[in-house]
């Protein structure tokens, strides 16, 4: 494996508060790995350390092989970066934005100007183009956004949550492009509030808490290492005790009650069960059954394992 | 996609600050209306002040008011730095300048080249207010290489406190604090021998009148253009106008530069 990302134990205090306590992380050449992780996990400073724009107090971190406080210069020639705001200008064009920041990467006019062209194209905003950016969607400026951050195909690009905020569409459409970014052989490092979006786009996932590195692994990995769920499903709300009681014996945790859909899950160890032994086991205890399955356990059921509760309260991926 | 290799060459700042140039003009390009307000501040400024204060105020000697008025209202609006603190304001808040920060770029040349097109910006404005001026009846009656002088003086007092402007607003870095707190700068402008001069002011006060750069560079334009010039009060700038204007402009290059470029280029939080 080529790397082209990496972060050891870097630390950054404001004041009393650690952002980063530790963090460690290493992304894969051409892959995409996602940074996981609730509000003030210290995601955002994070990149905002790769990104060259804070000076980690401890710790050393590499972006293709640059260290990013003593060749900063030689990072920045080899990132680019969409933070969580649309950093573009609402005062302008969107063709204008790209090509003022064609114009800023010493393209020259002509160059800056096709190009500009070539990726509204490529990415879906011709359209709109020639529109303020002030009276374009929410979705569409993100998109200019993460566009602005790729004018002269940088080798790694850095996405502080790149979706946070944005309809189910407009997400499905960033994810879109990033995808295409990575075809095209860019190493994409994001972070992400959003179970799915890490399940869905990432090679890797870091999850941090606390500005410390969880856990990493790719998404299968990840749920792999938790065991694997048994979920069974009553007949009655009454026989939810009785099930859950009898789910316990094997499980690893606390089984999960949902009376609505009067489901009962639960973790088990890997071998510990099988679906035939789970329904004898169910029949001893007198409980009638209507389904028993057993599964890979979901991110976010991964995630709370480790992390203890879940990214984001309102769980909004789409 | 077409793969445009990166360069890290060393940063070509003239390029860098030409585009940052650009992109500061192509926004006014955007903002006929925002334009029109900017001249027609003066404008309104020259009606209320020179002919309904105008009509009550006394100029020491035989001068006409409005004579006096228009170029100290040059003074004022060469100092009007909200546009640059709301932008830079804008652009902290908003990420911009983390992103041009991330770049392979000029960290001195940013700031320049917007202090740059703010300055060209401004100098149409004084011109389109000189013209204005001119039909109030304002006069420039010692020549026109002076008056050249006064305008080249005007734009580079400009230029120095759009630095200032710049400065705030990365300090600032919220777009509506730096609005909020625009209404504190007027007073600055007011505080000077702009719209009176500052011989009945209380003495601490006219103390911090007359040593406000506003009323040296309006003085000295007063004294370039042959207009009526208020009593000095033997306060040394306003003794001094043109030299006093070079050496305030002089020094707050000096100062607001250096605090300004490396605030933009310091890693911060």
């Amino acid at each position: 494996m080529t790397v082209a990302v990496v972060a050891e134990g870097l630390v950054r205090a404001y004041g009393p508060v650690r952002a980063l306590d530790g963090l460690d992380l290493v992304v894969a050449r051409g892959s995409v790995c996602a940074v996981l992780g609730p509000n003030g996990a210290g995601k955002t400073t994070a990149i905002r350390v790769l990104a060259t724009l804070t000076v980690p107090d401890a710790g050393r971190a590499t972006v293709l092989g640059h260290d990013v406080v003593r060749d900063a210069a030689l990072v920045r020639a080899s990132i680019g970066l969409a933070g969580q705001h649309a950093a573009v200008d609402d005062d302008l064009t969107g063709r204008e934005n790209l090509e003022i920041l064609g114009r800023m990467h010493h393209l020259g006019r002509r160059a800056a100007r096709e190009r500009a062209g070539e990726l509204l194209d490529r990415f879906d905003l011709a359209d709109a183009a020639d529109r303020l950016v002030k009276t374009w969607s929410g979705g569409m400026r993100r998109r200019l956004d993460l566009i602005a951050s790729v004018v002269v195909a940088p080798p790694v690009l850095f996405l502080d949550e790149p979706t946070t905020g944005l309809d189910p569409r407009s997400r499905t459409e960033i994810w879109t492009t990033v995808r295409e970014l990575v075809a095209a052989g860019t190493t994409v490092l994001l972070t992400t509030q959003y179970l799915e979006e890490a399940d869905r786009l990432a090679n890797d996932i870091v999850i941090v808490d606390g500005g410390r590195t969880v856990a990493t692994g790719s998404p299968d990995v990840l749920k792999d290492s938790i065991g694997v769920r048994v979920d069974v499903i009553v007949e009655t709300p009454a026989e939810l005790p009785a099930a859950a009681a009898a789910l316990a014996e094997y499980a690893r945790g606390e089984p999960e009650i949902d009376e609505a859909a009067l489901r009962i899950s639960a973790p088990v160890a890997g071998a510990a069960v099988t679906v035939p032994g789970a329904v004898r086991m169910l029949d001893a205890a007198g409980v009638a059954v209507l389904d028993v399955g057993i599964r890979r356990p979901t991110l976010d059921e991964v995630f709370l394992h480790l992390v203890g509760r879940r990214p984001r309260q309102e769980e909004a991926a789409a | 996609m077409t793969t445009i290799p990166m360069t890290p060459t060393r940063s070509r700042s003239a390029v860098d600050g030409a585009a940052a140039a650009v992109r500061v003009l192509w926004k006014l390009r955007h903002d006929p209306a925002g334009i029109v307000l900017t001249l027609a501040a003066p404008v309104v400024l020259v009606l209320v002040f020179g002919y309904i204060f105008g009509s009550a105020i006394a100029v020491p000697g035989s001068g006409d008011y409005r004579e006096f008025l228009v170029p100290g209202l040059f003074a004022t609006i060469a100092f009007n730095i909200i546009p640059s603190m709301i932008t830079m304001a804008r652009d902290s808040g908003r990420g911009v300048v983390d992103r041009f920060r991330s770049m392979p770029i000029s960290r001195v040349a940013v700031p320049f080249g917007q202090a740059a097109a703010t300055a060209v910006y401004g100098l149409l404005c004084l011109l389109l207010m000189a013209a204005c001026g001119l039909l109030v009846g304002w006069r420039i009656r010692n020549g026109i290489a002076p008056a050249l002088g006064a305008l080249g003086l005007l734009v580079a007092f400009q230029f120095a406190a759009t630095w200032i402007g710049m400065f705030l607003g990365l300090l600032i870095g919220k777009e509506e604090v730096a609005g909020q707190l625009s209404v504190l700068v007027l007073p600055v402008g007011m505080l000077s021998n702009v719209f009176v001069p500052t011989t009945g002011m209380p003495a601490w006060l006219r103390t911090i009148a007359d040593w406000n750069p506003v009323s040296a560079v309006a003085a000295a334009v007063r004294e370039l253009c042959g207009n009526p010039t208020a009593p000095t009060n033997g306060a040394w700038p306003l003794e001094h106008p043109v030299v006093a204007s070079l050496g305030w402009t002089a020094l707050l290059l000096a100062v607001f530069v250096p605090l300004c470029t490396a605030r933009y280029a310091r890693p911060r939080a």
